[in-house]
């Protein structure tokens, strides 16, 4: 039973991937390079050929074109048994016939191990769930059977783990826990963990690094401080957090400041913040995250007087949705420490902002990219 | 208004005083049914199978005498036929499940949308009578027909030589009319199986033949069980295939105990072999689904 691929360790390099079905190409020419040991996030919404991606690597789904390799091993067209490569299952797919002990002992029985107790007990503590050995998965809550799935890929060792979704199945308060556990896990055992996930927010609990996909290429690929607070493209604007984004014209330049006119208002973008590409009409849509605009003080860059049409209390903060006067609606977070209380529905606020947290991009680009993702999909 | 208040304050009476009787009373047709045409038929027959026959000489005339001899007398005289009935329909079963396990894997994992169509034609012979369809084998195995030709082509059977009238005919018939019933729990229990847990034993370094061998085949043990079960049990008291397909040698319990009902009219005897062969076939099972241990499964 023993694999030729067994001992590979390495980077996880993607060349080219591209996956079609018929005429349509769930993965586009897909290229990256997943450092050994780290905790990769594959981000995207339903369809954006994320988990496609995964079961290329986990060898369930074999690419078109491209090829994988982990250190200087080609396993494009290994098969899934002879990979060094685990994965959870969005729906744990644990055996249902078999005792959790078995389960989690499957892989090591199927590469030839005979002595597998030691390694099985200590990977069942590690998740703390020693005391179930012995029971079957349906007798599981569906925390348990998670990290039991968790247990049964990572006894393996394997250089590489692949989480499918793996916590879309619980509630949010277990989902919040297992996130952290999840990633002191991958801590504990230094495997390189790529993880597949709709949920911005659980991809950046977790990765060191995430690849933001669209359309079955990657719109951006960087830490989670690096993709939320300098998204480069509208998509990873609003899928990431949300955004405000308003169109303005590029004026001109001073020093290492951008002048744009946004609506009349002049707005300074630092120029290493501008990630638009250059075009004839000098279009560009400025980008400020909801949490930096302020209504209580005044800041260099302004737009200006709204109204406040909406108000929803969300506890750590109150969000604002405020009416400019060409019409868009704005979304402002102010903390909930009293001072913005007094405000109501209706009330003319000025919104201002350090220039330095203002982005822009590309003003040709579609707006609402990244926003009408309908988690019910998903 | 007062209707539900009425309802309300009934049903919490109700519920103070005995459990809602609604259950009990959904029980009440098929209980009445399994007494009428089944209990009170077996305590019947139970009743014949110790009689003797009356003082009168009158044929079909038996009187109580609770004679448990009759039960001695009847398997001495039917040994050699309940054994062949036991071990035919044995045969049927392996060779049905042979045949139905690929069948329904294929219909189940790999047949996409021709899935419907595929279990209609499994289904497909039941339009058709059984006697006729235990007939038509008839054909299919006989000296002009397309089976022995082609064997007698290959040298494998004598010019002489035929398949008609033989246990390998009542093997045959009776694989093939109680193949539905394998194939249909098999296929259940198959299109059951999350195909991701197949994908995880994949993942987890087990190939095909392992991943069939410890996952997929124990995970279809349900309908393994009930398909032989449906197969075996019907099987073993079957006498239609024995007496169309076979000859004088190849007779079953079934054909004994029919021949004794009607042609003998020996009602104690026939009442006997029927209640052995219950006997048998009820050990059988139980030792079998014990061993099978998919009471977990189920």
């Amino acid at each position: 039973m023993a694999n030729k691929a067994a001992g590979t360790k390495g980077d996880l390099r993607l060349s080219n991937l591209t996956k079609a079905f018929g005429d349509f190409k769930a993965v586009d020419d897909l290229s990256l390079i997943i450092p050994e040991g780290s905790f990769f996030a594959l981000l995207g919404p339903s369809g954006c050929g994320k988990t496609t991606t995964l079961r290329m690597i986990a060898g369930l789904e074999e690419p078109t074109s491209g090829t994988i390799e982990i250190g200087t091993t080609d396993i494009t067209y290994e098969k899934p048994y002879s990979r060094p490569v685990n994965t959870v299952f969005q729906n744990y797919a644990l055996f249902p016939h078999l005792t959790i002990f078995e389960n989690v002992a499957f892989g090591l029985r199927r590469r030839g191990i005979k002595d597998v107790k030691d390694e099985v007990t200590k990977v069942l503590n590690l998740v703390e769930l020693g005391h179930l050995a012995d029971r079957k998965p349906v007798q599981l809550s569906g925390g348990q059977q998670q990290r039991i799935a968790v247990a049964r890929a990572i006894v393996n060792r394997p250089a590489l783990l692949l989480l499918d979704e793996p916590l879309g199945a619980l509630d949010l308060k277990l989902r919040r826990q297992m996130q952290i556990e999840l990633k002191w896990i991958q801590t504990e055992v230094g495997l390189t963990f790529v993880h597949v996930t709709h949920d911005q927010e659980e991809a950046m609990t977790m990765a060191d690094t995430i690849a933001v996909m669209n359309e079955g290429r990657i719109e951006q690929m960087g830490s989670p401080v690096e993709l939320y607070e300098s998204p480069k493209t509208v998509f990873v604007a609003n899928f990431l957090g949300q955004s405000n984004l308003v169109k303005g014209k590029i004026e001109g330049v001073s020093g290492s400041d951008l002048q744009v006119s946004v609506h009349g208002n002049r707005i300074i973008v630092p120029a290493g913040r501008n990630f638009a590409a250059e075009n004839s009409d000098k279009s560009v849509l400025i980008g400020i995250r909801p949490e930096k605009i302020s209504i209580e003080h005044s800041e260099a860059n302004t737009l200006g007087d709204g109204r406040i049409s909406d108000i929803s209390f969300v506890g750590v903060s109150t969000q604002f949705i405020i009416e400019m006067p060409w019409g868009q609606e704005l979304t402002v977070f102010e903390q909930n420490d009293g001072g913005a209380s007094h405000l109501q529905k209706g009330d003319t606020v000025q919104l201002s902002w350090k220039p330095e947290f203002t982005f822009a991009l590309d003003g040709t680009a579609d707006v609402d990219a990244g926003t009408s993702v309908n988690p019910e999909e998903l | 208004m007062a209707f539900i208040a009425a309802v309300t304050k009934r049903s919490s009476i109700a519920r103070g005083i005995k459990r809602p009787s609604t259950p009990y009373l959904l029980l009440i047709p098929g209980l009445a049914w399994l007494f009428l045409f089944f209990v009170y038929p077996l305590i019947n027959l139970a009743s014949t199978s110790t009689q003797t026959p009356a003082a009168s000489g009158e044929i079909g005339a038996y009187v109580q005498s609770f004679r448990f001899a009759n039960y001695f007398d009847a398997i001495s005289g039917a040994k050699e036929q309940f054994i062949r009935s036991i071990i035919y329909a044995l045969i049927a079963t392996v060779i049905a499940l042979a045949i139905s396990y690929p069948l329904a894997y294929a219909i189940a994992f790999k047949s996409g949308k021709w899935k419907n169509l595929l279990l209609v034609l499994v289904v497909a012979p039941f339009f058709t009578s059984f006697l006729l369809r235990t007939i038509a084998w008839k054909q299919i195995l006989g000296d002009q027909g397309p089976v022995v030709t082609v064997l007698r082509f290959l040298h494998i059977l004598s010019p002489q030589a035929g398949l008609t009238a033989s246990a390998f005919a009542v093997v045959t018939g009776m694989t093939y009319n109680f193949l539905p019933f394998m194939t249909l729990p098999l296929y259940a229990s198959l299109e059951r199986i999350d195909p991701r847990v197949l994908e995880a034993a994949g993942d987890l370094y087990a190939n095909a033949i392992t991943t069939f061998r410890k996952v997929t085949f124990p995970l279809s043990m349900p309908g393994v069980v009930a398909g032989t079960l449906l197969t075996f049990i019907p099987a073993a008291g079957d006498y239609i295939n024995a007496t169309l397909l076979g000859n004088p040698r190849t007779k079953m319990i079934g054909n004994v105990i029919e021949s004794r009902f009607f042609e003998i009219v020996d009602y104690p005897t026939a009442a006997a072999l029927s209640f052995l062969l219950m006997a048998a076939i009820l050990v059988l099972v139980a030792v079998y689904v014990r061993r099978s241990g998919t009471e977990e499964l189920v």
